[in-house]
Formats: C-alpha cells, structure tokens, sequence
C-alpha cells in the first residue's frame, strides 16, 4: 500500500515509554505514533524488550510482580497511565493476542470468544450469537467451526485455537490490536492463514505486532519498528525500512549480518 | 563383594521393588482381613441390619451403628460446609494477591497448622472453643436462625457444633495447602488472557483460576473428608459422646471413631469387641467409597479441561 492511502489520523501514541523489571530496564524512552487501520509491526533481535514494550500498550506488563511502566501512551489523544484511567477499561478498548494459543480450557469454542461481552454483562444469546459469528469469520474460522460451536475450544488445532483467540479479542470491538508474536508455535500452513486474516481486520482495527520473522514484517505491516536493547533505532513506512532503512543498525540486522 | 552382571543386577533390583510393593498391597488386605475376622462374631448376628439400628447398649447387648454413622457424616459434613470456603478464599489470597515473599510465608504458617497433634486441638476445644461456643455462638444462631430445628434446644458447648469446629480448623490446612497448588499450576498466560479482555481481578480469578480448578478443589474437599471422617482424639473430647441422632447441630453425639476409642478398653464381652470392629469395617468402608467417589469426580472434570 502506497503512503497516501494509509490514514493520517494517530490513534496511539507513546511518549518516552520506560519499563523496569525490578531494576532492569526493559524499554528505554519510546517515542512513536500509529495511524489508524495500520498494521505496525516491530522487529528485533531477541532480548531486545519489544514484547515488554507491547505488554506496556495494554498496561498488562504491571501485572507482573515487580514492574514498573513511565510515560505516557496515549489512546485517541488520552493518556492510558493517567490515575483517573481504570485498566479495565483500557483493556477493553486495547485488545491482545498472545504468543501461545491461549482458549479457556474449560469454555466452548462459542463461550470463548463471547466471554468478554459477557465480562459486560452482555447475556443475550441472539446478540452473542451474532457477535460471534461476525468475529468468528473475521477470524477466518467460522467455516471449520459452525457446527460444533458447543466443543471445547482446547479441541482445536494451534492454528485453529490461535484463530479462535484473535476472534474472542474481536469481539469486544477494540480499536487497537496487540499481537505478541502470534503465529510463532504456528505452522506455515497455519501462519499464512493468520497473515491473511489480518489483512482483513485491518480494514476495521489498527494492529500493532511483534515479530521475530522479517519476512512476516515485510509481508503484511505498513509501518515498521526496529528494536535493539530496548530502544526503537528506526520506524517507518516497511517499504522504506526493509529496502533502504535510514540507520545502519537496521540495515545489518535486515541484511542478516546480526540479530 | 562379587560383581553380578547388568542383567542380574537389573532383575534383581525389579524383583527387590516388586517385593516391598506387594508388602504394601498385602498389608491392606492383611488389615481388612483381621477387621473383618474380629468383626465376624457381630456380623453373623447382626447382619446388615448393624446398620440401621440406633440402640448401642452394651450392657444389654444391642448394638446398632446408625447414631455413630450420622455423627460421623454429620460433623465431617458441617466441617467441610465451614472449612471450604475459608481454605479456597485463604488459597486464593496466598496464591493471588500477596508477593512471592509473603506468600510463602503465610502458607508455611497455615501448613503449621496441620503439624499441632490432635490432642492439642482437644484441649483448645474444651478450654476455650466450648465455653465460646456455648456463650456465644450458640445463643447468636438461636436468636437469628432458632426458627430453624437445627439451631434449637439447649447447648452445653460439648457437642455436634464444638466438633464440627474444631474438625474444620484441622482439616483447613490440608485444603487450602492442595488449593494453592492447583491455583499455582494456572499458566500465566490464562490469567493474562482474562486481563486482556478487561477483566477485573475478581473476573480474572472467576474465569481463569477457579473454574479450571473445580476438579482440583474437589479432590481437596475429598481429602480433607478423608481426615474428617477419620479424626478421633479431638472430636472424641468434645462431641459429648452421647448416641443420639438429634436435630439440633447444639446437641451432643457419637461418632464411629470417637466410640470406638472411648469404649475398646472397657469392652469385655466378645460381642461388644466384635461390634466395635464391625463399626471399623465399617468407618473404613466410608473412607474408602469416599476416595473413590473422589477420583471419579476429578476423572470426570479432567476430562472436562
């Protein structure tokens, strides 16, 4: 997609983001903006705090005993560490997909991905039920799973369950999308139908995704972060950052010579 | 010492390991054979009929289980009514909120617990519960629940209620040390799927620990039954010792181990013996229907997840 079909318009916003594990510092000073209905993925070597950064975007690294986040992140112009900002509600409106396929064991595939209109106290079946066949097919799973909604969702394959978690994000209808690694347990097979699906999603959701695999990066994103040691070196239109990055760090490690 | 080749040295090892295992396996059958055969004069009489008869004279040679049954069941089933939720919310709390640190030691403190002897509790029971029990907690439940039989007639601190308690406060260790460490095996990423959806700490837990741990907390209660249903030295100090089946929860009773470790000194004819072992045929039986039941419960859930 050329430059001047993305949209202009920011919808989130990190200003000098710092995390700490204990006395380790994760993520050093982030400076960086996301147009709405982007893909933006962020690359890097491993080690280099692009999960922990990521993890900062929904405020659940501070569930982690010993965290801590500065900074600002800014959701619609709306800093999401203010006091007066209850997490919950952040939470819903950031949704994430984990790096392992993560269904509630103990849930259908259907309670799955309408758990959370129920956490709202959404209850009324012909809702969910439409809620979930909408998500379910943004997801790209609702052919394989129409007819056993009522199996437990840990039935399915990776793949399958990996599908079934970007849906139950969906379906609480988060403008932003976290994704942290999420096809990396996955076959190819399984990771071409998730790059494909969010090719789709992209035309409703703004989604950010790490990434270990540039060839990933390059396929689906419009933007690119490149993340060493915890500091964003370079971000950028992919186009840009994958065939003439501006910082020679990027361009090694793009090249192959480190990382 | 001479050298045996690897083939006699593993099949000897095999045959070693076999051997003490079948001990074990012996020993239990050994044990239900002894019972059964100490039991066998009161059985040819009584028959199953033991079972649902409520006399106990041993004076006049009637014997009936049915009163030790009930307070058996009746204690171990009120402790358990006391004792689950204060174990799963004590679980909870170490397992969820505090810091690794205090966590730990908080469940050591709890383990504790289970380590004060049997006899420790007695005392506790009737020095302190009892009184407590019959100033206060008693005449509490008369004034707001006392439309209720269960909560009616006069309480002398010695009884169901006091045993109940004091059962509770022993088995909560056990249940709460096995509920924390079926909480503590929920994968980080389950609570954190639950937090990503805007769950609050409260949703989280409902969703993502307690539900899959139905099977765990379960078999926690079971065991914690197990100890219950088995506990002598205390209850026998403070349930009263008295036969009856009653309604009133104030009242005192009997249970299969209490009889059994008041009366097998002064049991002298051979009848009144073998009626105390058909009673702990019988108090075994329980335990063991009740560990199965257990395992099928959790088969049944494991399946489930």
């Amino acid at each position: 997609m050329s430059k001047s079909e993305l949209s202009e318009k920011i919808i989130l916003e990190a200003k000098n983001l710092e995390a700490w594990f204990g006395d380790f510092q994760a993520v050093k000073g982030i400076d960086v903006s996301y147009h709405e209905r982007t893909i933006n993925a962020i690359i890097g070597p491993s080690g280099c705090g692009k999960s922990t950064y990521l993890r900062c975007l929904n405020r659940i690294h501070e569930e982690i005993e010993g965290t801590h986040v500065r900074g600002q992140v800014l959701l619609e112009g709306q800093n999401i560490y203010d006091k007066k900002i209850d997490v919950v509600d952040v939470r819903k409106r950031i949704g994430m997909v984990f790096q392992k396929p993560n269904p509630f064991p103990s849930m259908s595939i259907l309670d799955n991905v309408v758990i959370g209109l129920r956490l709202q106290g959404i209850n009324k079946r012909s809702t969910l039920l439409e809620v979930a066949e909408t998500c379910l097919k943004k997801a790209a799973l609702w052919e394989e799973v129409k007819d056993k909604l009522s199996s437990l969702g840990t039935s399915l394959s990776g793949g399958q369950q990996q599908r079934l978690c970007i849906a139950r994000a969906l379906a609480i209808n988060p403008p932003v999308l976290l994704m942290d690694e999420p096809t990396s347990a996955l076959d190819p097979i399984a990771t071409a139908k998730i790059e494909e699906l969010m090719n789709e999603i992209k035309r409703d959701y703004t989604v950010i995704i790490v990434t270990h695999n540039m060839q990933q990066a390059a396929r689906i994103s419009d933007y690119t972060s490149f993340f060493v040691y915890g500091k964003m070196i370079e971000h950028g239109l992919s186009s840009d950052i994958f065939t003439n990055p501006k910082e020679k760090q990027t361009e090694d490690y793009i090249s192959g010579r480190f990382g | 010492m001479f050298k045996l080749n690897s083939k006699t040295q593993d099949s000897l090892l095999f045959y070693i390991l076999r051997f003490i295992s079948l001990l074990v396996i012996f020993l239990l059958l050994f044990i239900i054979f002894i019972l059964f055969k100490s039991a066998w004069p009161s059985i040819s009489q009584n028959g199953i009929g033991f079972i649902f008869k409520t006399e106990w004279n041993p004076v006049e040679q009637h014997f009936g289980a049915l009163a030790f049954i009930f307070g058996t069941l009746i204690t171990s089933f009120l402790a358990l009514l006391i004792a689950t939720p204060v174990s799963i919310f004590v679980a909870l709390f170490i397992s969820e909120y505090l810091p690794k640190s205090a966590s730990r030691i908080l469940s050591l403190l709890v383990e504790m617990v289970a380590a004060i002897p049997s006899i420790v509790f007695g005392l506790f029971g009737i020095f302190y519960l009892a009184p407590m029990v019959r100033d206060s907690f008693s005449p509490f439940l008369k004034t707001y629940l006392g439309f209720l039989p269960f909560f009616q007639g006069p309480s002398f601190g010695i009884g169901i209620l006091t045993a109940s308690l004091i059962l509770a406060i022993m088995i909560i260790p056990t249940v709460t040390s096995i509920c924390r460490s079926v909480f503590e095996l929920i994968p980080k990423h389950q609570k954190e799927a639950a937090y990503a959806l805007g769950s609050t700490k409260f949703e989280m837990i409902k969703l993502a620990v307690l539900s899959p741990s139905i099977s765990g907390i379960s078999s926690a209660v079971v065991l914690g039954l197990g100890r219950a249903l088995g506990e002598t030295m205390a209850v026998t100090m403070l349930i009263g010792n008295s036969p009856n089946i009653t309604k009133s929860i104030f009242a005192p009773a009997a249970t299969m181990a209490s009889v059994m470790a008041n009366e097998y000194t002064d049991a002298n004819n051979p009848q009144h013996v073998a009626s105390l072992c058909y009673l702990a045929l019988l108090l075994f039986l329980i335990t063991f229907l009740s560990n199965l039941f257990a395992k099928s419960i959790v088969k049944n859930f494991s399946k489930m997840g």
